[in-house]
C-alpha cells in the first residue's frame, strides 16, 4: 500500500468528520444553498482538469481534460453564482423594517 | 524561484483554500453569516484555480483557456435559474461534477496504460465506477424534475435484481481489471455498465423522494471526487470531496428521518405505487368545502394563521400571491407564519428558498419540530399544496403506507383549510383522513387563482369597513 493512500485516508477521515460536524449545525432553511455551495466547492476538480488538459500527453486525454475543465468550471462560476442569489433573498423581518 | 520552491508555494495556496472551504461551510450555518461563507468559498477556488495555471507542468493552454470560457458561459445561465427550477438545476450540477470526476479518472488510466498497477486500478476503477453512475443517475432525477421524463415511479417485475446484477457486473469488470490492470479493452465496458446502473437506479424512484435521491447523488459526486484526489493525490481534492460527500450524506439521512424510511426502502422501494389502503371502506364520508369569500372572512377573522406550503405552491408558481396574503394579513394584525416540513418540495429546503424568492422574511419559516407544539393555539391553518406531510394517519393508522412519519400536526388547529384541485389522492396515492374532519374546509382550485381571489376578497372587504 503506497504511503500517499494512507496519508490521503487520513486528511479524507478528518475531512469527513469535520464535514460531518459542520453541515449538522447548518439551519434546515439553508439546506438549498448548502447543497448548491457545497456543489461549487466540489467543483474543484477543476484544478485537476486543468492538470490533464495543460499537460497535453495524448489527444484523448488532453480532450478529456478540456470536457473536464469546462464541466466542473461551469459547476463552480454557476455554483457560487446561485448559492449567492439565493441567500441574497433571505431577510429576516427586522432587517426589512430597518 | 526553482521548481521545487514553486511547487511548495502552490500547495500552501491549496492548503489555504482548504482552510477557506472549511469556514466557507461553518459561516454557512446562520442566514446572518451566510454570504461570507459564499466569499470564503469563491476566494478558495480563485486561488486554487490560479496557483494550478501557475503549475509548471502546463505546456499547453488553449484548450485551457477555451474550456474555462465554455465552463462560464454554462455556468451563469445556470446560475440565473428560478427558484421553482432550482432542484433539477442541481441534479444536472451533479451530473456535470460526477462527470468531470469519472472521465479524469478514464484520462488518468488511459495515461497510464500499461503501466498502471493493481493498486492505481483499484482506486481508478471505484472513481470511475462511482462518478459514471452519479453522472447518469442525476441526468435522470434533472430529467424528471424537469418533467421531461415521467415523475412517477417506473418499475417492472424483477427490477431489484436486473439493478443488482448490472452493478454486479460493472464491480465483477472492475476486479478483473485489478486482477489485470492493462487490459484496456474491458475499461470501457465497465464504464459503460456503471452508466447504465445509474439509469436503472434513479429511474424506478419517484418525485415524492428526489429530496432524499438528490442529497445522496450528491453525497456520490462527493466521493467521487474525494476518490479522485486519492488517484491524484491531491489533498484539496479529498478534503473538497469529503465535504461534499459529508455533506450530502448528512441531508439524506435528514431526509429519509423525515420520512421515516431507509435508504434501501428509498433506494429500491418505489414508493407510491401500490395503494389498496385499508379506509377504502369508507365511503360516504362528508367533505365541506368554502368559497374564497368565506375563507377570507376566516382569515380575517383568525389572529394565528399557520401557512403550509408544498410541492403544489411550487407547480402552480402560487408563492407570490402567497406572499400577497401574507402582506395583507400581517396589515390587519394576524399572526402569519410558514410551517416547513423538511421533505416539502423537491430538494431539502426548497420551500424557505420559494418563500425567500417572493420576500417573505426567514424568521417567519418555521422548521417541523418547532411549530408542531403551536398548532393547537392556532386559529387557521392553511394547507397550499401540501398533502402526505399532514396526514394524521400517519399519527393514527398502523395500516398506513406513510405510518410512523414526522408530520405537521395541522388536524390540532381550530380550522383547517385545504387548497386542492380536487379530492384525488396525492403524489403516494395515500388517503388523507385529515379532508374528512369536522374542522376542515376544502378550497377547490387552482392554488395560485384561488390565493388571489381570497386577496381580493380581503381587499375588497377592507374598502368596505
Amino acid at each position: 500500500m503506497p504511503a500517499d493512500f494512507i496519508s490521503n485516508l487520513y486528511v479524507f477521515i478528518l475531512a469527513g468528520f469535520v464535514g460531518f460536524e459542520l453541515i449538522k449545525r447548518v439551519s434546515p432553511l439553508l439546506h438549498t444553498p448548502l447543497m448548491s455551495l457545497t456543489n461549487a466547492l466540489d467543483a474543484i476538480v477543476v484544478v485537476a482538469a486543468i492538470i490533464i488538459a495543460g499537460r497535453h500527453e495524448t489527444a484523448l486525454s488532453t480532450t478529456l481534460g478540456a470536457i473536464a475543465v469546462a464541466a466542473s468550471f461551469s459547476n463552480m462560476v454557476g455554483g457560487f453564482f446561485i448559492t449567492d442569489r439565493m441567500l441574497r433573498m433571505f431577510k429576516s423581518g427586522k432587517a426589512k423594517k430597518s | 524561484m526553482n521548481l521545487v520552491e514553486l511547487q511548495q508555494y502552490l500547495d500552501f495556496a491549496f492548503i489555504i483554500a482548504v482552510v477557506l472551504f472549511i469556514l466557507a461551510i461553518k459561516w454557512l450555518s446562520s442566514p446572518a453569516t451566510a454570504r461570507r461563507g459564499v466569499l470564503a468559498g469563491e476566494i478558495a477556488a480563485a486561488l486554487a484555480v490560479a496557483a494550478t495555471l501557475c503549475n509548471p507542468e502546463l505546456v499547453q493552454f488553449k484548450w485551457i483557456i477555451i474550456t474555462l470560457i465554455i465552463g462560464a458561459a454554462i455556468g451563469i445561465p445556470l446560475g440565473m435559474v428560478k427558484m421553482t427550477a432550482v432542484p433539477q438545476r442541481t441534479a444536472l450540477s451533479h451530473a456535470f461534477g460526477a462527470l468531470s470526476a469519472a472521465i479524469i479518472g478514464i484520462a488518468e488510466y488511459y495515461v497510464g496504460v500499461p503501466h498502471v498497477t493493481r493498486f492505481e486500478m483499484g482506486e481508478i476503477g471505484l472513481e470511475v465506477i462511482i462518478g459514471s453512475l452519479t453522472f447518469t443517475g442525476s441526468l435522470i432525477a434533472a430529467g424528471k424534475l424537469q418533467e421531461i421524463l415521467p415523475q412517477r415511479p417506473i418499475t417492472y417485475r424483477g427490477q431489484n435484481i436486473v439493478s443488482l446484477s448490472v452493478l454486479s457486473a460493472a464491480l465483477v469488470l472492475a476486479v478483473i481489471l485489478v486482477v489485470n490492470p492493462n487490459q484496456a479493452y474491458l475499461f470501457p465496458a465497465m464504464v459503460i455498465v456503471a452508466l447504465f446502473f445509474g439509469i436503472l437506479l434513479v429511474t424506478p424512484i419517484g418525485g415524492a423522494d428526489m429530496p432524499t435521491v438528490i442529497s445522496l447523488l450528491n453525497s456520490y459526486a462527493g466521493f467521487s471526487a474525494a476518490l479522485l484526489g486519492f488517484v491524484l493525490n491531491s489533498k484539496v481534492l479529498v478534503v473538497a470531496g469529503a465535504l461534499d460527500g459529508s455533506s450530502g450524506f448528512v441531508l439524506s439521512v435528514i431526509m429519509c428521518k423525515a420520512m421515516n424510511r431507509s435508504f434501501a426502502n428509498v433506494m429500491f422501494g418505489a414508493f407510491g405505487q401500490v395503494q389498496a389502503s385499508s379506509s377504502a371502506v369508507q365511503e360516504d364520508r362528508v367533505v365541506r368545502s368554502a368559497t374564497p369569500e368565506e375563507a377570507a372572512s376566516i382569515l380575517e377573522a383568525a389572529s394565528r394563521v399557520v401557512v403550509v406550503p408544498g410541492y403544489g405552491m411550487a407547480v402552480a408558481q402560487a408563492q407570490h400571491k402567497v406572499r400577497e396574503l401574507y402582506d395583507t394579513l400581517t396589515k390587519r394584525g394576524v399572526d402569519v407564519r410558514f410551517a416547513i416540513h423538511p421533505v416539502a418540495g423537491r430538494m431539502p429546503g426548497h420551500m424557505n428558498v420559494l418563500l425567500a424568492e417572493a420576500d417573505i422574511p426567514y424568521d417567519r419559516l418555521i422548521e417541523m419540530d418547532e411549530i408542531n407544539g403551536d398548532f393547537p393555539q392556532t386559529d387557521v391553518a392553511l394547507i397550499i399544496g401540501a398533502n402526505d406531510v399532514t396526514n394524521p394517519a400517519a399519527r393514527t393508522d398502523k395500516g398506513s403506507p406513510i405510518y410512523g412519519m414526522p408530520i405537521l400536526d395541522v388536524d390540532k388547529a381550530h380550522t383547517v383549510m385545504v387548497i386542492k384541485r380536487s379530492m384525488n389522492p396525492g403524489f403516494a396515492g395515500i388517503d388523507n383522513p385529515l379532508y374528512y374532519m369536522d374542522q376542515t374546509l376544502m378550497l377547490f382550485g387552482d392554488a395560485k387563482g384561488f390565493v388571489s381571489n381570497i386577496v381580493r376578497e380581503l381587499t375588497a372587504a377592507g374598502v368596505h369597513a
